[in-house]
């Protein structure tokens, strides 16, 4: 693709996300979209942060750990420290970055199946920490936390009281779209600089890329941090739109699906989180109507989906690329 | 001529096992120097242990007097002293070409956010990166698989682009693990010109081999172990006259050490 009709699709991509669905929304009064497109967008900002260590060659099954550490820093520091939610959350963010490099350290020298089945274990962890712990409440869980408040910056209020709209379910997704594209944007920086060229040769051959001289435990430690702090953003949204967060929250379910709306997207592509948690979302909701048979037919259709497309939908555009 | 590397006393056990014993040799500067050895005699070991990717049991390699044994691979490789692989280790799914620009990781001037940023620096390195990655890639006869995905490449140049992974790190040592296994007749003879080549670039070349006549035309001296011991060093001459390698490799055939 030219960089010209690159750029025309990304404005096209935000006029459809910031003009568009609003006025669609509008238009059909099916306001409840908004929660559904805001999950979406949130969820894809978590997934990205798993995508980012698929990319430096590890299988990340503990990212729901992560969003719910980010949700109760946030909901913490918001209902007992009284400090504003939009400074918890980039807080939130650095607060698992950090907990990700001392968790890290150990584990990221586990390849393959091993540092999986690790990360599979954090999600639990987590939430059996959530309930333990007597700051987050046990399982009752942190309710009733408020909508984020106003900021002002030199008297210009830039960000309105999110109690005081009449719609602060649009205001949520324009906060959600937002973070999503700077995510991705940023993302898709990293991936086409040298930077996602190192990442590249830690998930091809590590000893080769130390040989020519990459650090190859920071490179790692740093892909793990970036990944988590994606996670904590997203979870301490979760934990504002819901205004409560659970040790239930997030559980090893969530964290299956952070990593499968990357395989369904596709591994080799910035975008792929994104669509996948897309089209994953979507498609189980479509499913509603097949009542008990809801899982086994989306089961079914995933694993039918990896195996004609091992390398997830955008594939699909590559393929049809490189035959014309 | 210097020294520049010195490898003294050198021992590395594996449980119970002694791989190498109290090796020690010089190598000097601008060199090529060969370690060659019956097969399971420790050879492969003792690269690991100068390129620093396993740490002695006992004694210690020092280049230019710093001692190097037990530093992290990745510094080694910052000091200058550079490993390729003996399998076809690459980076399989990217072109020729950006498994040689990645490779210029040592020389970049800009760091990780100045690479996010595109800052000036960065751009320079980038282009600087690409220019050296071509001068290369042609130097080792790539030119025309420049594009080519790295994973498509014949065995001997897979090599080739081994070797030039290992040159666009701008080594002071380059260690080179096995770089004529598998080849045929014409192979060889292109890989001893490249290695030449490499060394008239100003590079100190160790190389660990079992190719032995290629070894005795291309070595300016040559290291023997066997057992993990080392049983002789020399000129390529003193090697071929010396009995305790002869009775090494007997049973192999006068013509394999290139008699």
């Amino acid at each position: 693709m030219s960089k010209a009709l690159k750029a025309v699709l990304a404005v096209a991509f935000l006029a459809v996300v910031f003009v568009g669905v609003p006025m669609l929304i509008a238009a059909t009064g099916r306001s409840d979209l908004y929660y559904t497109l805001t999950s979406v967008a949130l969820l894809s900002i978590i997934s990205a942060g798993v995508w980012i260590t698929f990319y430096i060659g590890r299988i990340n099954i503990g990212q729901g750990a992560f969003a719910l550490l980010g949700g109760y820093v946030s909901a913490i520091l918001v209902m007992t420290y009284g400090v504003s939610f939009w400074l918890t959350l980039p807080l939130a963010g650095i607060f698992c970055a950090l907990v990700s490099v001392l968790i890290g350290l150990p584990i990221l020298r586990l390849r393959g199946v091993y540092f999986a089945m690790v990360t599979l274990t954090l999600t639990e962890v987590a939430r059996l920490l959530a309930l333990a712990v007597p700051i987050t409440n046990g399982a009752r869980g942190i309710v009733s936390i408020p909508l984020p408040g106003s900021v002002t910056i030199f008297g210009v209020t830039v960000i309105p009281d999110f109690a005081t709209l009449s719609n602060p379910r649009l205001a949520f997704y324009f906060t959600a779209v937002t973070l999503m594209v700077i995510c991705f944007a940023g993302l898709y920086r990293l991936v086409h600089s040298r930077i996602g060229h190192i990442c590249q040769s830690l998930q091809q051959n590590e000893e080769l890329a130390s040989s020519i001289g990459v650090d190859i435990a920071y490179m790692r430690i740093l892909a793990y941090a970036l990944s988590s702090f994606l996670g904590g953003i997203g979870g301490a949204m979760f934990a504002a739109i819901s205004q409560s967060i659970y040790p239930s929250s997030f559980t090893i379910a969530d964290s299956v699906n952070f990593m499968l709306n990357c395989f369904l997207g596709g591994l080799g592509y910035v975008l792929g989180p994104m669509l996948g948690t897309f089209v994953l979302y979507f498609g189980w909701d479509l499913l509603f109507q097949t009542g008990s048979f809801q899982l086994l037919i989306f089961s079914s259709i995933l694993i039918a989906l990896m195996l004609v497309l091992p390398n997830g939908l955008l594939s699909i555009r590559l393929r049809s690329q490189s035959q014309g | 001529m210097a020294d520049i590397l010195e490898v003294s006393a050198l021992t590395k056990r594996f449980g119970g096992l002694v791989a190498n014993n109290d090796i020690s040799f010089n190598v000097r500067e601008n060199e090529i120097l060969s370690v060659i050895g019956p097969n399971g005699a420790g050879k492969s070991t003792l690269f690991k242990l100068i390129a620093s990717f396993l740490s002695p049991t006992s004694g210690e390699v020092r280049f230019r007097g710093k001692r190097i044994s037990g530093l992290a691979p990745h510094t080694v490789a910052r000091m200058g002293i550079v490993r390729t692989f003996q399998e076809t280790t690459i980076f399989k799914t990217m072109t020729v070409r950006d498994n040689v620009i990645i490779a210029h990781h040592l020389r970049s001037r800009a760091n990780l956010l100045g690479f996010f940023f595109a800052t000036k620096t960065a751009q320079e390195d980038e282009k600087e990166f690409a220019r050296s990655a071509d001068e290369i890639i042609d130097f080792l006869g790539l030119g025309h698989q420049r594009n080519e995905i790295a994973s498509n490449l014949p065995h001997g140049h897979l090599r080739a682009l081994g070797i030039a992974i290992g040159l666009a790190t701008n080594p002071t040592v380059l260690l080179l693990d096995e770089p004529f296994a598998g080849m045929n007749h014409d192979e060889t003879r292109r890989a001893l010109d490249i290695v030449r080549g490499v060394r008239d670039r100003g590079v100190t070349v160790l190389l660990v081999e079992h190719d032995m006549p290629a070894v005795m035309k291309i070595s300016d001296r040559i290291v023997v172990i066997n057992f993990g011991q080392k049983i002789a060093e020399g000129t390529p001459k003193e090697i071929q006259e010396n009995p305790q390698v002869i009775e090494a490799y007997l049973g192999a055939e006068d013509a394999s050490i290139g008699m």
